[in-house]
């Protein structure tokens, strides 16, 4: 595959932390990711499954002492992120990548009005003057469905709504028209009614400004709302990606198909919950060969031999498991 | 920012001034207590004040005279109305051993007492501020262990032992600085240096303390993810957070050296308010006393007035509630 | 029908203001809330947040006394026990919520955390004993591990460790305020499946509170809305599934992620920020200003719940 190809291609990413007593944790095993402009790729996976740290990998905020990269590169637009230098990174950031994060009332800055927080980063990267980035900003907040923008420019965070706040920080990220927007939980923290008009709105942002969307979550109902295409991360490492309708009409990997029997929904009614037994190992932990196997119902003795390669199965659709197609049990029961 | 002068905006004016005027009248409540406080405790104390004022060989006739003079010799209630009386007219009576109105020594003394205060804070502000914020972007780095050195021994040395070490090597072996006196701002300079660097030593503490906690905080991801400068972050995202506790405790420190710093005083033979005072106890003069407390209050009441103002304009939250 | 808890216009205000300030301000977070729980069933209240849900659990159970109203448990009505007849009374029924690392101390050993209520009861420490391991065992906890601290324990096994702690007093009556909301997807299920084996295994009856209308809804026998301290609808799982009336409660459905039943929500009331929230109407339809069909009669008066089909309550002027 040509690096060039896609607006984020991701290859063989792999990130170690390294902790207090001495211990290390393999936080990203030989990622791989293709994200094209215009498409919403949603990357879900548990807590402590590296979905973050990709984030904080792509954005350059890694904090390198105790992070280590191991190998791999991210490629934008061409160009490996992991080569350029602190200040190209920078000029990157919120200017062509954009990222919004889960709980907007302690990602925005109490002390400033959101205004002030709008426009610094336009009169930063665009070398707009004060009163054009103002005029901008207004119609932002426009864009991003305030009514009254005049009043929001001029609030501050605690004045708004949890919905508002998030709204507010869409346009922030937004602002410079970047080609790429991360966006990590963002509705997580969020009524369900407000949801749903979040991603709505990015949505339609995306469609709009041709952004292509990196939409971290642990909510496979959200993605199936949004996403074009999912990456399923579990320690560390992608384990199945396709095109949402491909991975809820045909799952394959015994995790994904898990995940899905587990949510609980008006229609299980009166049955048990399919449920994984133990957790999601802890990066320091991570179990040999498929890091799954310990919770898996099919796992076999190889599973712990070996990592199983990702395999490619019918239309653009990625999986890493040894069983699949060798081995099928109902695991509905 | 856009005005747009619609209803939120005359609003939050509104909520800002009753937040303003809420705060005033606790000064004047403040002080009114303080006012209360002192009378009463001054009163308790044993000792008649006209038996001292007059003297072993006083007469009876010259002893009452006095406590008609001071006003003792009234009932308690009367005294009191007659104390809030003329606390408002900021008439604190006439000092015992020199005769001169209270009001008018402490006026005297006043401006050198604030020009020391002033001149001490700013050195505190102007080297413990950066050097903290320093101290906490650059966590772990040479300038972080100078500027732990430099408040533990900033803290450990007692002030009046470094003025007078300024005094020994700056004055009396190098001759750059009087060695006593006042009137120029030459004479200000070592005795505010002594003074400052106590308090430098705890707000660099504290300024890198509080920079420390809310670099941690997730704003400040936000602020790089916009790609802002270091310098955007720190300076200006970072810092407007941090400062809340900082100009709290920077205005408590005003207010001490405003009382007079008594120590660095006596150490300079500076004719400030902490040796006006100081005598005043040693003499027992009553009206100087209690003058003198009043004054502290009231010098104390307004910096926290200062410093509320302050917090509200970091704190955006606070002028709401 | 067993009315085992049964809730009679539950009022419960928060005043705001004091001194100095320009005049108390009442929030009702509770708004005159009645309905009835049948003894060995799952009561499912939804609600998003600021909707009241955890003020009236708390009102409820007399955590937090309710301003006015009457809570009655098993035939006995809580306002009128005295503080003797309460203590003794709080067995029956307990609490389980949403934050498992502010519901343990960190300070205190498992054993510890969960012997404090059977010190309270008079056992003896072998008895105790016997008993903790039991408890944890019955959620899934090796016995052995009740000499460790919370912090040892993940997520998920500490809500386990919570609900054991729940069930040392041996209630009848639990209400769960939001139980798996702050976990792992895998993990949630875990959890549900243990609360529906217990809830077998001791007969409990079960109050549960969450925003999550599909988790509801898998668990409930029945459900009701609830919206700004106010019930706007009421009914039994099968009926509010099928026959959804209320206007909140077709907008709640239609948000699901990716169970969209009806048209994408619209973007109304977005600039509503928090101040101009706060300030409840008390004289009209709580909901009428999102409502998308809010009529004249909406803006006047506040509807009643309503029976409008068997055991189907909907507080709207328009149905």
């Amino acid at each position: 595959m040509v690096p060039e190809y896609g607006l984020l291609n991701i290859q063989d990413l792999d990130v170690s932390f390294r902790q207090e007593h001495r211990t290390t944790a393999h936080a990203l095993r030989s990622v791989d990711l293709i994200l094209s402009s215009g498409e919403t790729h949603a990357l879900v996976g548990e807590s402590g499954s590296g979905k973050t740290v990709t984030a904080t990998c792509i954005m350059g905020l890694l904090p390198t002492p105790p992070a280590t990269v191991n190998r791999g590169q991210v490629f934008f637009k061409g160009k490996n992120l992991l080569n350029l230098s602190e200040n190209e990174k920078r000029r990157l950031r919120g200017k062509e990548i954009g990222m919004i994060f889960q709980e907007p009332g302690k990602y925005l800055n109490p002390a400033y009005k959101i205004g002030e927080q709008i426009i610094e980063t336009m009169m930063l990267h665009l070398r707009m003057n004060r009163s054009s980035a103002i005029k901008r900003a207004l119609e932002l907040l426009s864009l991003v469905g305030f009514n009254k923008n005049k009043r929001i420019l001029n609030s501050y965070p605690h004045e708004l709504s949890g919905g508002m706040k998030q709204r507010a920080m869409i346009a922030m990220a937004i602002c410079c028209q970047p080609s790429l927007l991360i966006a990590d939980e963002p509705t997580t923290a969020l009524d369900v009614t407000l949801q749903l008009q979040i991603l709505n709105l990015i949505h339609r942002l995306k469609d709009q400004f041709s952004i292509g969307v990196l939409f971290i979550s642990h909510d496979l109902g959200v993605v199936k709302e949004i996403a074009d295409k999912i990456s399923v991360i579990y320690a560390g490492k992608i384990i199945e990606s396709t095109t949402t309708n491909q991975l809820f009409e045909n799952p394959r990997h015994p995790y994904t198909r898990l995940l899905m029997l587990s949510i609980p929904d008006a229609a299980k009614r009166g049955s048990r919950l399919r449920s994984i037994p133990g957790a999601v190992p802890d990066a320091e932990h991570i179990p040999s060969g498929c890091s799954f196997h310990p919770r898996c119902p099919l796992a076999e003795p190889d599973c712990r031999k070996s990592i199983p390669p990702t395999k490619t199965y019918g239309d653009n659709h990625t999986a890493a498991c040894f069983l699949i197609g060798k081995k099928w049990i109902d695991l509905s029961t | 920012m856009v005005n747009e002068g619609n209803d939120l905006q005359t609003r939050k004016e509104r909520y800002i001034l009753l937040f303003a005027v809420r705060r005033f009248c606790r000064l004047i409540l403040t002080v009114l207590l303080i006012s209360t406080i002192i009378f009463l405790v001054i009163r308790v104390i044993p000792g008649d004040p006209a038996l001292v004022i007059a003297g072993i060989d006083a007469t009876e006739s010259d002893i009452s005279a006095i406590r008609i003079k001071l006003g003792t010799d009234r009932s308690l209630p009367a005294q009191y109305i007659q104390w809030i009386w003329a606390i408002l007219r900021f008439d604190f009576g006439r000092s015992m051993i020199s005769g001169q109105p209270v009001s008018q020594l402490i006026l005297e003394r006043f401006p050198l007492t604030l020009t020391l205060a002033l001149m001490g804070m700013m050195l505190s502000i102007f080297v413990a501020i950066p050097l903290g914020v320093i101290s906490a972007v650059k966590r772990w780095s040479i300038w972080d262990y100078f500027g732990m050195v430099l408040s533990q021994v900033g803290m450990a040395i007692p002030s009046f032992w470094l003025g007078i070490l300024l005094l020994l090597i700056l004055s009396v072996k190098v001759k750059l600085f009087p060695l006593f006196g006042s009137g120029t701002i030459k004479h200000l300079i070592l005795p505010a240096i002594s003074l400052g660097i106590a308090r430098a030593a705890v707000l660099l503490r504290l300024t890198r303390a509080s920079m420390l906690e809310e670099l941690s905080k997730e704003y400040v991801i936000t602020a790089r993810s916009k790609g802002l400068t270091e310098r955007m972050v720190n300076y200006k995202h970072t810092l407007k957070n941090a400062l809340l506790p900082v100009v709290t405790i920077a205005g408590i420190q005003l207010g001490y050296m405003l009382g007079g710093a008594i120590i660095i005083e006596q150490v300079f033979s500076l004719p400030g308010l902490g040796r006006l005072f100081l005598f005043g106890v040693y003499q027992r003069d009553f009206p100087l006393i209690q003058g003198g407390v009043m004054f502290v209050a009231f010098i104390f009441s307004f910096i926290n007035f200062v410093v509320d103002m302050l917090y509200s304009f970091l704190n955006p939250k606070i002028r709401i509630s | 029908m067993d009315r085992f808890v049964d809730i009679k216009n539950l009022i419960k205000l928060f005043y705001d203001g004091g001194f100095l300030h320009r005049k108390r301000v009442a929030t009702r977070a509770v708004d005159g809330v009645s309905f009835t729980i049948t003894r060995d069933t799952i009561f499912g209240l939804v609600g998003e947040s600021g909707c009241g849900k955890t003020s009236l659990a708390r009102s409820v159970l007399y955590l937090d006394p309710p301003t006015a109203g009457e809570v009655w448990l098993d035939g006995t009505l809580l306002g009128r026990l005295s503080g003797k007849g309460m203590r003794s009374f709080r067995k029956r029924m307990q609490i389980v919520f949403q934050d498992p690392n502010s519901a343990l101390d960190p300070k205190m050993r498992i054993q510890d955390n969960l012997a404090e209520g059977l010190i309270n009861r008079r056992f003896s420490a072998d008895e105790r004993t016997g008993r903790i391991e039991n408890l944890l065992d019955l959620v899934g906890i090796p016995p052995g591990h009740r000499s460790r601290f919370p912090h040892e324990f993940s997520g998920g096994q500490k809500q386990r460790i919570v609900i054991a702690r729940a069930l040392t007093m041996e209630p009848d009556f639990l209400i769960l305020d939001e139980p798996v909301s702050n976990l792992d997807v895998s993990i949630q299920a875990q959890i549900i499946n243990l609360l529906m084996d217990l809830k077998k295994k001791r007969s409990l009856t079960y109050l549960f509170i969450s925003h999550d209308l599909n988790l509801v809804a898998y668990l409930s026998d029945h459900i009701a809305v609830m919206y700004q301290g106010k019930l706007m609808e009421m009914a039994s799982t099968d009926e509010i599934m099928n026959h959804p009336c209320h206007p909140y409660t077709l907008k709640l459905f239609s948000s699901i992620p990716g169970r969209r039943i009806t048209e994408p929500a619209d973007d109304t009331g977005i600039d509503v920020s928090t101040d101009d929230k706060d300030r409840r109407q008390s004289t009209c339809c709580p909901y009428e200003g999102q409502c998308g069909c809010a009529i004249e009669k909406c803006k006047n008066g506040i509807p009643e719940l309503m029976e409008i089909r068997d055991r189907h309550h909907v507080a709207c002027f328009n149905t």
